[in-house]
């Protein structure tokens, strides 16, 4: 179980926000190939891997996808020394005054996001949460020293390093969806020295937090005959309705609604249950805000699952999870990989047929 | 061939509606299928077609694909969809004693919810929205809009087991007819499935007919994106319901008024003026060799239609013209009042016109239509 | 190439609606290439080069598509009323507040005012400010009554205003983005005059229905399925009075987009055009949009994705029937253009880094 641990804290110190995920890919790329038979990055900068299955050609596959972007801020202009920003993903200004800030321009700056007192803003954003506009990057150099090292359009990440809560629970920033990622790692090491019928192909998608460009030229690409996206979920904490929710290190969570394949729930809920694992079923009545949305309509249209690991504190730099659910959603997985044969899209394939229409 | 002699040809084959398609837009009107669990209507959109299509497939979505081809040399390929689901509400909480969380599924205004019964699950089971009684409601409360969260749908306190997180809930209004008009749940689109059945009992030997029966219009036309996608076809009529808001400004009537300012100008379509032919709406802006095909069509056959208001709204269309490398394609719709809502209304004589015409419209089609640019 | 930018800001051609303005194009664009083709949504498609990228100075070449929308905004007419007053909802990101007391023009020719209800702002207005809302606008075309109206439900009209050359600066209805369609053509026209021969294949695309929804980009970009994508459009400008805080202005070089509402350029293809500014010593801006997209993100979406992003015009007051833009901007974004277009292209041809 701690074995994943370092990986993890790797992953949420590397910097890779939407749209720039090279950094975080590398060290996705190290970790993935020597548990893969292939390994290739896609033309919007996904990384994708292989591991071959041995059934004859025509070959089922399998897609596990996980996003490797991380939301953050973008450098739109600079004014005496300070830096304005705007959102890469999404982002809560509420969480931003005081935060630590690492600004990517020429080298790496360590700064810090500042709120300017009231009477230096409009008199409509005083007693309410002050919007990022007007925020600022302070980074403690001369004004010439910053026109040389900081230019518009360099990033700026987080800087929270990792804290480890006890055994097992890991807070840091961008465990959404970096957890995943840990997951489908887990996942490979479960499946070394197992074989497979269906191909599986892993990938870590970029941009899911910008415009789902990962997920959907991914999928187009590979084509997979299934595709489970994994992400984040809501867990219960502080100021998040219970309704919502779901409890850390309770276990994972199965998607269910218009995103999702019905039967291909069932079939992993089925698993599942006969597995033991704990697992909830996870209501989304429109659409799931995943890769899924993404992959399910691509090209004819995948059968789409959605596997969920609560999250507290989603889209802050203090997230947090429970290692245990990333383990064992990782070895769930292989399990679920490991059984895929020929008989299995039958079970999928089967809508009801023709019944009477009295209920 | 002049237009006058296909006119005939066609009228003598145009499909009617008669009891049979009443009874079976009840039944499909009746069935529950929101989106994302469309199977009632589709176990029935299967029953009908199978013993009249050449290929069937369900894809990877719940879509119904079917192909009906014809025998002639340099056939058009010809998508005709309409959407099997509706909006509806999802169970996303036990709050124990029979009462669950729920919420939408699609455009649904929670102010159409408040005091309604409604079905809940594969098997029906009977349920109310209720509300705070008004002896309990504060005067300021009054005017305030109920909000999502205070709602609950309440099975009784029997039946909870019955119902799980994750189902799905209609209202439930069963369906009836009102001397020239019917009022129904779902007719959006429920009326654009039986026409699409009996546009398919037709046999059009110059084209290949792909109907589409899709699933998921009504959360982002993502059905029809991927049928499109899959059947690649040379051009499309989409079916759909559409709303008509024509009822009277509150200023109408009483004396001293001037007219000017009480027209509604924004009634979107109006029922008993026809087929609503779609110029443009928020996803399309629909072929003008279509448009000007439908129309011409229309005329000719002098069959009523009306062009519906462009501004809001979508359908299918939205998702199929863009794919691949573009599909010329057009809406038309049966106007119905109060869409999306426990009761819609439509008028008979609409929805036979709407048969009518894309059915003269279909065995008018020639490739010539293509060979202008856009 | 201003009489150039004057033809084609002058012509008719709301989304959807396109071809007057394509017929110019094409007119323009036939002589300079090998092949030019319409799609079904009515996007103009020209090919220079060959069936095959080519190369040069042994580094092979790549296919490359160009996008400039040929759709500008415009007003489609919803209902005529008993007098001929004509109602309408808008088609693209028309400004309500740019409106009143605007002329427009039908495809028919037909031109009309834009009036407002007066009295009725204060007694039925929803919003408090004093904008009013297109509901409470209509278009009045100098009839009567409807019976002398000759338009119908569906009719689309767009701006009408006449090009005006103020020297350094230009100003007209439609610069989004008949400006980079300009862009475009006289690129192709230098290519011509200096004969210089790409190592590319160039799919030069006059894209339709952008302003609604980028849609004919989309389909455009999935039949030519290019390596690289680079969409030429105009981007809004940080350098009015209380404008927005924006960095780019006019008069400082053609502006290469980082982000916008849509998209995150490439950054490798940012850095190549940065690179080669520096190279050919053009002036340019760094560029983060906020609120608004363009062509590059539908081609950046298509098939298994393309590597994509956008030159651009800055232009203040766009979407008003005065956009303005600078003549040397244009006229560097064309040199820039050209200088990305006829040399190789090291992160596409070389491995992935």
């Amino acid at each position: 179980m701690n074995d994943l641990l370092p990986l993890l804290k790797d992953l949420i110190s590397e910097p890779g926000l939407s749209g720039y995920e090279s950094p975080v890919r590398k060290l996705i790329e190290n970790a993935w190939r020597p548990l893969t038979d292939e390994i290739h990055v896609s033309r919007l900068g996904s990384l994708h891997a292989l591991r071959k299955g041995r059934a004859p050609e025509p070959r089922p596959s399998l897609l596990l996808t996980g996003h490797m972007d991380a939301i953050g801020l973008m450098v739109t202009s600079l004014v005496d020394g300070f830096i304005r920003l705007v959102e890469v993903g999404g982002v809560d200004p509420r969480v931003l005054p005081g935060q630590l800030v690492t600004v990517h321009g020429r080298k790496d700056i360590p700064g810090v996001i500042v709120q300017p007192p009231s009477y230096l803003l409009p008199s409509e954003v005083r007693g309410v949460a002050v919007p990022l506009k007007y925020l600022l990057v302070d980074v403690g150099l001369e004004p010439a020293q910053v026109e040389r090292l900081v230019r518009v359009g360099d990033l700026v990440s987080f800087a929270q390093t990792p804290i480890e809560l006890g055994e097992d629970y890991l807070v840091g920033h961008t465990l959404d969806d970096r957890a995943a990622v840990g997951v489908i790692t887990q996942c490979l090491v479960e499946l070394q020295g197992r074989s497979l019928n269906w191909d599986l192909w892993v990938a870590a998608t970029s941009q899911e937090e910008e415009t789902f460009g990962g997920a959907f030229t991914s999928a187009y690409q590979l084509r997979p005959t299934l595709a489970v996206a994994i992400d984040v979920t809501f867990a219960s904490g502080p100021g998040s309705p219970s309704h919502l929710t779901f409890p850390l290190g309770k276990g994972f969570t199965l998607g269910w609604g218009p995103n999702i394949h019905p039967k291909f729930h069932k079939a992993m809920k089925d698993l599942a249950d006969r597995l033991e694992i704990p697992h909830k079923l996870e209501p989304m009545p429109e659409l799931s805000g995943t890769d899924a949305y993404a992959m399910q309509v691509v090209a004819e249209g995948v059968p789409t699952m959605m596997v969920g690991i609560p999250l507290r504190y989603m889209h802050t730099p203090v997230e947090m999870v429970c290692l245990k659910d990333i383990t064992r959603s990782g070895r769930f997985l292989a399990d679920f990989a490991a059984q895929l044969d020929d008989k299995f899209m039958e079970k999928l394939s089967v809508y009801p047929e023709v019944v009477s229409h009295e209920d | 061939m002049k237009i006058e002699t296909i006119a005939n040809m066609s009228k003598n084959r145009i499909p009617s509606i008669g009891n049979a398609q009443i009874r079976l837009l009840e039944s499909l009107c009746n069935a529950s299928a929101v989106s994302g669990e469309e199977e009632k209507v589709r176990s029935i959109v299967l029953e009908q077609i199978r013993p009249l299509v050449d290929e069937i497939k369900v894809d990877a979505l719940g879509n119904v694909l079917a192909k009906r081809f014809g025998q002639e040399k340099k056939r058009l390929r010809v998508m005709v969809t309409a959407h099997m689901d509706e909006v509806g509400m999802m169970i996303v909480a036990d709050d124990e004693e029979g009462l669950f969380r729920f919420e939408t599924v699609g455009g649904l205004e929670v102010s159409q919810l408040v005091g309604k019964a409604v079905w809940v699950g594969k098997n029906r089971v009977p349920g109310v929205i209720g509300a705070k009684p008004i002896h309990l409601v504060e005067q300021d409360e009054l005017s305030q809009l109920i909000k999502l969260e205070a709602l609950r749908i309440d099975v009784g306190p029997e039946n909870g087991k019955k119902v799980k997180v994750g189902d799905r809930a209609t209202f439930a209004t069963p369906f009836i007819r009102l001397g020239p008009s019917l009022r129904a749940k779902a007719l959006d689109d429920r009326v654009g499935v039986a026409t699409l059945i009996e546009l398919i009992r037709q046999p059009q030997p110059h084209l290949d007919l792909l109907a589409a029966f899709t699933v998921q219009e009504e959360v982002g036309l993502r059905g029809a994106r991927v049928a499109a996608y899959t059947l690649d076809p040379d051009l499309a009529f989409v079916i759909d319901c559409t709303p008509a808001r024509d009822l009277p400004d509150w200023e109408s009537g009483g004396y001293h008024v001037e007219k000017e300012e009480i027209e509604n100008t924004q009634y979107n379509t109006r029922l008993g003026a026809g087929p609503a032919i779609y110029i443009a709406d928020h996803a399309t802006l629909s072929d003008p060799r279509l448009i000007r095909h439908l129309v011409e069509t229309a005329e000719a056959l002098k069959i009523p239609y009306q062009i519906r208001q462009p501004g809001g709204g979508g359908t299918d269309a939205g998702a199929i013209h863009r794919q691949r490398v573009g599909v010329p394609t057009v809406s038309i719709s049966v106007p119905g009042r109060y869409l999306h809502t426990t009761a819609s209304i439509i008028r008979l004589e609409d929805w036979k016109n709407t048969l009518a015409l894309i059915h003269a419209a279909l065995s008018l089609l020639s490739p010539r239509l293509l060979r202008t640019e856009r | 190439m201003k009489s150039l930018i004057k033809k084609l800001v002058e012509t008719i051609g709301p989304s959807g609606y396109e071809s007057q303005i394509r017929a110019v194009i094409r007119e323009e664009v036939e002589p300079l290439v090998d092949e030019v083709r319409v799609d079904n949504l009515g996007n103009l498609i020209a090919r220079k080069g060959g069936k095959l990228p080519g190369e040069v100075r042994g580094q092979p070449g790549v296919k490359i598509m160009l996008a400039a929308h040929i759709d500008e905004i415009g007003l489609i007419a919803s209902h005529i009323d008993d007098f001929g007053f004509v109602r309408f909802v808008p088609i693209g990101g028309v400004r309500p507040h740019t409106c009143p007391g605007g002329r427009v023009r039908f495809l028919n020719g037909v031109e009309g005012v834009i009036g407002i209800e007066r009295f009725s702002i204060a007694l039925r207005s929803e919003s408090n400010n004093s904008v009013p809302s297109f509901e409470q606008m209509y278009i009045d075309v100098g009839v009567s009554s409807r019976k002398d109206c000759s338009l119908h439900v569906g009719d689309m009209a767009v701006f009408e205003r006449p090009f005006l050359d103020m020297g350094k600066r230009l100003v007209s209805k439609a610069m989004d983005d008949r400006i980079g369609t300009a862009v475009l053509i006289e690129t192709l026209r230098q290519f011509e005059e200096q004969s210089i021969s790409s190592p590319h294949q160039l799919y030069f695309v006059f894209s339709v229905q952008e302003e609604v929804g980028l849609r004919g980009a989309m389909t455009a970009a999935f039949g030519v399925d290019p390596d690289l994508g680079l969409a030429v459009d105009v981007t809004a400008c940080g350098d009015t009075p209380r404008g927005g805080k924006m960095e780019v202005g006019l008069g400082r070089g053609p502006a290469i987009k980082v982000r916008d509402e849509g998209m995150l350029a490439d950054p490798r293809l940012v850095d190549w055009m940065v690179e080669t500014a520096r190279r050919a010593r053009v002036p340019y801006q760094m560029e983060i949009l906020i609120g608004g997209t363009t062509d590059a993100r539908s081609i950046q979406l298509t098939r298994a994705g393309v590597p994509a992003g956008c030159l651009s015009i800055p232009c203040r007051y766009i979407h008003s029937p005065s956009e303005m833009v600078d003549f040397g901007d244009v006229q560097n974004a064309v040199k820039l253009l050209v200088e990305l277009l006829s040399n190789p292209i090291k992160f596409l041809t070389c491995p992935q880094s």
